[in-house]
């Protein structure tokens, strides 16, 4: 099981990217950013990125505005 | 200890005194969280951006009707004197980019991020992680519109504190009661954060 935004939970399967996790919690932003277990995933790794089981994954949705 | 600190938080004053806060960005998040930061008695602040005040920013930002002409980074230098005169502010007037923003904060306790642009806070909040990743940043996303209170939140994760409702776009608007409002959630934030590091 894996625990999304300290909220959400998310069965654990082998080999499941970000990207994955991503496409389960239906997140369709474009501009954010990813930690799991506290450190950043970049872009580039969504699809590599492998996520441990018991993983906390935060998912921060950047808006325009400042 | 100042007398102008005798009603803060207690025991905070020596800690705050010797911190030094980054700020990307002078707008409606950068002036007025640099604002609240003098009035608690931060140390030292490194503000940075490359705009001259409008009469537009006046509605929300920490600017008056005598600044407008002058460079956000000046004006605000001015106001933040005239809270706290010990305080110790470095400037920079010019963009904040990918090349320069290790040089222009490599010294600071906290960073905090107020760009206006979405993909400008991606670039910053995620190259400070890589570069930085034991010096916390803070974000501002999601602080447009009116009404929505209940919406606004704080998200942690590591080194990372991102406040706002993360959903909100400036397409909406952006007024000053929520922009504050986020403003200070980050001041809020920063100290909080400054605070506890010490006792732990």
């Amino acid at each position: 099981m894996i625990t999304v935004n300290n909220r959400d939970q998310l069965e654990w399967s082998p080999n499941m990217t970000v990207r994955d996790v991503l496409n389960h919690m239906g997140h369709t932003y474009s501009l954010i950013t990813v930690t799991v277990n506290d450190k950043l995933v970049e872009d580039e790794d969504y699809d590599s990125f492998i996520v441990p089981d018991h993983a906390l994954v935060s998912v921060f949705h950047l808006a325009h505005g400042g | 200890m100042s007398e102008m600190f005798s009603r803060n938080v207690p025991d905070s004053f020596d800690v705050l005194k010797e911190i030094t806060i980054g700020i990307a960005g002078c707008g409606g998040i950068g002036s007025n969280v640099a604002t609240s930061l003098a009035r608690c008695g931060v140390g030292s602040l490194i503000i940075a951006d490359m705009d001259q005040v409008e009469i537009t920013n006046l509605n929300r930002q920490y600017y008056f009707q005598d600044d407008i002409g002058k460079t956000k980074v000046d004006a605000l230098r001015t106001h933040l004197l005239n809270i706290n005169p010990d305080l110790k502010i470095i400037t920079h007037f010019g963009k904040v980019t990918r090349r320069n923003y290790l040089d222009l904060f490599k010294n600071v306790d906290i960073l905090i991020e107020a760009f206006d642009l979405a993909d400008e806070k991606k670039w910053l909040i995620e190259g400070w992680m890589k570069n930085q990743p034991t010096i916390p940043i803070i974000g501002g996303s999601g602080l447009s519109g009116l009404g929505r209170t209940q919406m606004l939140k704080v998200q942690k994760s590591g080194q990372l504190t991102l406040c706002g409702d993360q959903e909100s776009d400036m397409s909406e608007g952006l007024i000053a009661p929520r922009v504050i409002m986020v403003a200070n959630m980050m001041a809020n934030e920063a100290i909080t954060q400054i605070l506890k590091d010490q006792k732990s």
